[in-house]
């Protein structure tokens, strides 16, 4: 029994001492299959208790955040998981603002301030600016981006 | 102490606003006065070329912001030698005074960063 428990002692204490914090950017648009990489990566973070301090959204990345997104029924519609993803895990998810607004994804705070209709932007996701970027640059051990040049 | 961060631009200025956002990146660190170097790679080294024509292509001219990125507190750019003769590109011909340097130090500046932003 004194074993069992030193022994799990010792296995969260690796856990803890192996688990990394990581930021996510993703620049390319949810057609891309580093949209899809990026997801399936983040994914795998969390099965292996990383930790994830924020998904970016920059570039066309941002239009994986857009709610309105409209896939063929027999085509993966990464966005929407994207989206399930965050929600599910309560990932912290910024979007670039500049990045979003010149790209038509909108929350309805900006909406109302731009007169368009509605906003689109996915339920879990925050617009931000780019300090949010270094910010989680800051608190992270590792930056992993997708889809940039 | 802050963690440092080399943005590697790799797109030409005009091949959309890519090269425009990585700048962006750039200025957001220098207003947080966070330590960032740029590095020029690939068809980013364009950027820095003298005698541009963005109006041509109804664009606005990144080479004035490139000028002002000391003033911004950004530490250092750098560009790839490797990559301005790929390109036929000699150094008289940047517009912007950057670092050159060679494939063994490009690697070498790679490690001397926490983290690295490529776009």
């Amino acid at each position: 029994m004194g074993d069992a428990l030193a022994n799990l002692l010792n296995f969260e204490k690796f856990i803890l001492m192996v688990a990394m914090r990581f930021v996510i950017s993703v620049l390319s648009s949810s057609t891309s299959p580093a949209t899809r990489r990026a997801l399936r990566f983040a994914q795998a973070l969390l099965a292996q208790k990383h930790e994830i301090v924020r998904v970016f959204f920059y570039q066309d990345g941002v239009l994986s955040a857009a709610n309105n997104l409209v896939v063929a029924q027999d085509q993966e519609d990464i966005a929407r998981q994207w989206q399930d993803f965050i929600r599910a895990y309560d990932i912290d998810a910024v979007v670039c603002i500049a990045a979003a607004l010149r790209r038509g994804v909108l929350d309805h705070v900006e909406a109302t301030r731009y007169q368009r209709q509605g906003g689109n932007l996915a339920e879990g996701y925050q617009l931000s600016g780019l300090g949010q970027l270094h910010d989680a640059l800051q608190r992270a051990d590792r930056h992993i981006s997708f889809g940039g040049a | 102490m802050a963690k440092s961060v080399l943005l590697m631009s790799r797109q030409a200025p005009w091949a959309g606003i890519a090269a425009a956002e990585a700048l962006d990146i750039a200025l957001a660190a220098g207003a947080f006065d966070l330590p960032l170097s740029i590095l020029f790679l690939d068809d980013g080294v364009y950027q820095l070329l003298e005698q541009q024509q963005p109006k041509m292509l109804e664009q606005k001219d990144l080479a004035a912001n490139l000028q002002a990125l000391p003033m911004f507190g950004i530490e250092q750019l750098y560009v790839s030698k490797y990559s301005l003769s790929e390109r036929g590109v000699t150094p008289d011909q940047l517009a912007v005074p950057a670092k050159l340097l060679d494939e063994v130090q490009v690697q070498e500046l790679l490690r001397q960063f926490d983290h690295l932003v490529t776009l």
